[in-house]
């Protein structure tokens, strides 16, 4: 699904973020990833959804080498991510209603269908009487389950969360990880940037743990009585 | 109509509104420019059909000289000039017809002018009837040099002379008015070129955003091309309203002045029409150079 070659990263001429980078992730895995801040998380995921080319190495993502892809192949493979940003990037000037929606608009979706199924997924989030409110009149935490709704309106096989449970407390926190498990049950990939120790800890998933720019996969703790 | 939600916050920049205003003003001059155009193809088209489709020339008398040695034709007698005139212009091609109008005929013409009987010895100049074939090819302003040369005290009458300079301006001024409605047209496009790439600009994350949710860039460029659209839609109703109602005061104004020489100013239904295709064009213009360059713009976005 992903594979990491060698890779590395540096933003303009500024030192390398990402050294060497090589890992595989199958599809249908559940992974962490955790890293001090500013060890490169946000950076790595940017890489996955192609927002930022890497400087060297070779990335292959869905089995497609992105350096072998036209710009016309970009947003088809695209569709198949879904991304939660660590600062959300909510629309302000849509209700959360169409941010939400703008995924299966894109896709061409019919209208009633793009209503029903929005509404439902926000409702599902515990924002069924927020459906015509903009992103600023919402709290922190009603804003990042806007984002995740919006990730995960078109079944994406793919998704990346940058934290996605910084905002809410403990108990939306829990609820959220399990809407993530269950997606993943279905067979999305998930990567899941978090600082939450306890989450990591409590879903046992492995980890990818970056440290001075490279990067170990740490197998989940205790998990070996199954 | 216009009020589709938009995944850009585009209604809300200032840069857009301006274009409104560039469009209007644009439409406006190309209509007027254009209807200066089409009137003046109309007079020159009548001019040429009811007026330059025959001309007079005159022959001067002059002062016979008798007795003098060969001063050339200078003194020749009137009726040998005229003799001379009409050979020259029954051999110039494009004539039609040409004829000689006698002494009595121009006499009976000048007498409503001069009163009474005339003088018997009152010169009289002679006077030639031409008719042109249509359509006219005859470059009136040169046959009347070559005849003024060829022909002492021959003259070609003043109004067909008038007449052709008129047209050779009017041709001028209609080149002239195809230019501005030229220069409005590319002033139009950039106008256009510079608000979307402002827009471009101040969106660049959203316009970001949007490419990695998986948008094309033809997604995209609809975005920018239904909110063009909206604000030249506005400002070309404006501006084509604005200019058909300037045309119609001109040609109500001008209707109380009109001389013998200007032809009514009013447009046929057809050519109104063609002035309504300016506001027409003029969004289908912005419309495609927003797509052009949206889509020129972000083919440079990773
Ligand atoms: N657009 C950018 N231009 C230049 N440097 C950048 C840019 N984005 C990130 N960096 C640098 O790259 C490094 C890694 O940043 P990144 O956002 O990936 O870290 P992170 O692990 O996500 O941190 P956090 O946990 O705080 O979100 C940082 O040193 C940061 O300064
Ligand atoms: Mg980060």
């Amino acid at each position: 699904m992903i594979r990491f070659e060698n890779i590395g990263l540096r933003y303009g001429s500024g030192p390398e973020i990402l050294r060497d980078i090589s890992f595989m992730l199958a599809p249908g895995s559940f992974h962490f990833l955790t890293g001090a801040s500013g060890a490169g998380k946000s950076s790595l995921l940017r890489l996955i959804y192609l927002s930022l080319r890497p400087t060297r190495g070779s990335l292959t993502v869905f089995g497609q080498n992105i350096d072998d892809l036209s710009r016309d192949q970009l947003p088809a493979l695209r569709r198949k991510i879904g991304v939660v940003f660590q600062n959300f990037r909510l629309l302000d000037h849509l209700s959360a209603l169409d941010n939400v929606a703008l995924p299966l608009r894109m896709a061409g979706l019919a209208e009633a269908q793009v209503q029903d199924h929005v509404s439902e997924l926000l409702r599902w989030v515990g924002l069924g009487n927020h459906l015509d409110a903009k992103p600023p009149t919402l709290s922190g935490g009603q804003q990042q389950r806007v984002a995740i709704a919006r990730s995960v309106i078109n079944r994406p096989r793919l998704i990346l969360a940058d934290e996605p449970t910084g905002n809410v407390d403990d108990g939306i926190g829990m609820r959220l990880l399990y809407l993530f498990e269950e997606l993943n049950k279905l067979g999305t990939t998930m990567i899941i940037a978090t600082h939450n120790e306890g989450l990591v800890e409590q879903f046992r998933h492995p980890r990818l743990h970056l440290e001075n720019g490279t990067l170990t996969v740490i197998p989940p703790a205790g998990g070996s009585e199954g | 109509m216009f009020r589709q939600r938009s995944d850009l916050p585009l209604t809300r920049d200032l840069t857009g509104h301006y274009l409104a205003w560039i469009v209007a003003v644009m439409v406006y001059l190309g209509m007027l420019a254009l209807a200066v155009a089409l009137v003046l193809a109309d007079m020159a088209a009548r001019w040429e059909t009811g007026l330059v489709g025959s001309l007079t020339v005159q022959i001067a008398p002059m002062p016979e000289t008798p007795g003098t040695t060969g001063a050339g034709t200078a003194a020749a007698p009137l009726a040998a000039r005229t003799e001379l005139a009409l050979s020259l212009l029954r051999s110039t091609p494009g004539v039609e017809r040409v004829t000689a109008i006698s002494a009595t005929r121009a006499a009976e013409l000048l007498e409503p002018w001069l009163g009474g009987t005339l003088p018997a010895d009152l010169p009289l100049p002679a006077l030639i009837d031409v008719v042109l074939k249509r359509p006219v090819t005859v470059d009136v302003a040169e046959l009347a040099v070559r005849l003024g040369g060829a022909v002492p005290g021959a003259r070609v009458d003043d109004q067909a002379m008038w007449l052709a300079d008129l047209r050779a301006l009017a041709r001028l001024v209609q080149l002239v008015a195809f230019a501005i409605v030229a220069l409005v047209g590319s002033a139009c496009v950039i106008a256009v070129i510079f608000s979307v790439r402002a827009g471009l600009a101040i969106h660049h994350p959203v316009v970001e955003l949007l490419h990695i949710m998986g948008a094309t860039d033809r997604y995209v460029a609809r975005q920018f091309e239904v909110h063009v659209l909206g604000l030249a839609l506005r400002g070309a109703v404006g501006g084509a309203l604005l200019a058909l109602l300037t045309l119609y005061a001109v040609g109500h104004a001008a209707n109380g002045l009109r001389g013998a020489m200007l032809p009514t100013l009013s447009l046929p239904p057809a050519e109104l029409l063609l002035l309504v295709v300016v506001p027409l064009v003029a969004c289908l213009l912005a419309v495609m150079t927003t797509r052009w360059t949206v889509r020129h713009t972000l083919a440079a976005m990773p």
